[in-house]
């Protein structure tokens, strides 16, 4: 009887779909991505990178709690051409040996209505730490969660691309990265 | 020396236009490929591509001209084998201001890179990214580049017999109005 009722309330929460009882911790790298968005010369352009690492504790009805740390592998990014990811491990870009990992961590999380929030964090690029705000979706089914969000960055303010490539003119100052990340959640124990 | 009709302004304007555009799109494809990545090397891929579609939107401006009026016939001082000779180039010369344009658009959609003319006019990619016949393309690319000026030299190899040893005035049905006319 007792197990019968705990299955009905469970089942019940899901089909909420406000599963507030979950908590979302257990990130499917593979079926995430961290992709970046850039103009040259006009020229729309996009990249990702391959190897991330990225902890997430969420649970909808806690958000005071909620924290996400992501650590991106500079070497892995993917920029479309074997040029460009040459250059880009390169000093004058992400200089990859002295810096090898990009990072945002969390400071806060801001609940904007529905299914929308907002996202504040501090990102670490060469070495560098600015404070950036993202609006951020979460979207779940039953145990699975999707974050969607993304914000722009000025690549000179991190350093990315010194030297000639302070020139915007072929390259543009404004980057916009995107994120996608896959959660599954676990019962939260009590 | 025979005199014969001249071609008119537009299709003189349109022939040395391209010819301009085609001996500076040539040196400067050949020149930035084997430059390291650089924004000079970024701008000069740019210049490249916007000048390539210039050509080809001239090609098909000429190919209307050229499907609505008469060429000026060649003369009788001609024979028909050389008459032939010049057709088929002329005709390859045509394909080939197509061909070539056209497959760097190619490439550069294969290789995931829009073209977007002037820095303002996106064009659609004709193909999606594929890297493999990005590489294929860009052979492709460069061999008809390769034929193009080979008919190119045929081109002018036949304008200096006409010129100099025929003396003829098929240079000059070709020039602007001056001096010959
Ligand atoms: C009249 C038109 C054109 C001419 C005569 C021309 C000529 C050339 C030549 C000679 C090269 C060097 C080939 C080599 O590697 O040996 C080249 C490379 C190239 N062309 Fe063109 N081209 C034309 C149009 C275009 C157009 C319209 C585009 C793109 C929209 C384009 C894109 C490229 C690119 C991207 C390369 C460099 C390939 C690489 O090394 O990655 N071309 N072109």
């Amino acid at each position: 009887m007792n197990y019968l009722r705990h299955t009905l309330l469970l089942g019940l929460l899901l089909l909420c779909g406000h599963v507030s009882a979950l908590e979302f911790k257990q990130v499917l790298t593979n079926e995430s991505s961290v992709t970046f968005f850039y103009k040259q010369i006009g020229v729309p352009l996009d990249g990702k990178f391959n190897k991330f690492a990225a902890q997430i504790t969420f649970d909808p009805a806690k958000i005071a709690n909620a924290q996400a740390r992501l650590d991106m592998d500079v070497a892995s990014i993917d920029t479309g051409s074997a040029d460009g990811d040459e250059a880009v491990v390169g000093k004058l870009w992400f200089n990859a040996k002295a810096y090898p990992a990009a990072s945002f961590v969390s400071t806060g999380l801001k609940a904007l209505g529905g299914n929308r929030y907002e996202a504040s964090g501090k990102l670490s690029i060469k070495g560098r730490t600015l404070d950036v705000v993202a609006p951020v979706t979460f979207q779940a089914t039953g145990t699975r969660g999707i974050f969607e969000g993304g914000f722009t960055i000025k690549r000179l303010d991190y350093a990315i691309g010194e030297g000639e490539w302070t020139d915007l003119g072929t390259v543009a100052n404004e980057i916009q990265i995107k994120f996608h990340i896959v959660v599954n959640a676990a019962p939260v124990k009590k | 020396m025979s005199t014969v009709e001249r071609y008119n302004n537009t299709a003189i304007a349109l022939h040395w236009l391209i010819a301009l555009l085609i001996f500076i799109a040539f040196p400067l494809g050949l020149y930035m490929s084997d430059l390291k990545l650089s924004p000079t090397k970024l701008q000069l891929f740019s210049y490249h591509k916007w000048i390539g579609i210039t050509v080809l939107i001239l090609a098909v401006v000429r190919v209307i001209w050229r499907a609505t009026h008469k060429a000026p016939a060649l003369p009788d001082s001609i024979s028909r084998l050389q008459q032939l000779g010049s057709h088929v180039v002329h005709g390859l010369l045509y394909v080939l201001l197509f061909a070539v344009p056209l497959s760097g658009w190619l490439m550069s959609s294969a290789k995931g890179f829009q073209t977007v003319l002037f820095g303002v006019l996106p064009l659609p990619d004709l193909v999606g990214k594929d890297k493999a016949l990005g590489h294929l393309l860009e052979a492709v690319h460069q061999s008809l580049n390769y034929i193009l000026l080979l008919l190119v030299v045929l081109h002018i190899a036949a304008l200096i017999k006409h010129r100099f040893i025929d003396k003829d005035d098929i240079l000059t049905r070709m020039l602007p109005k001056g001096k010959n006319a």
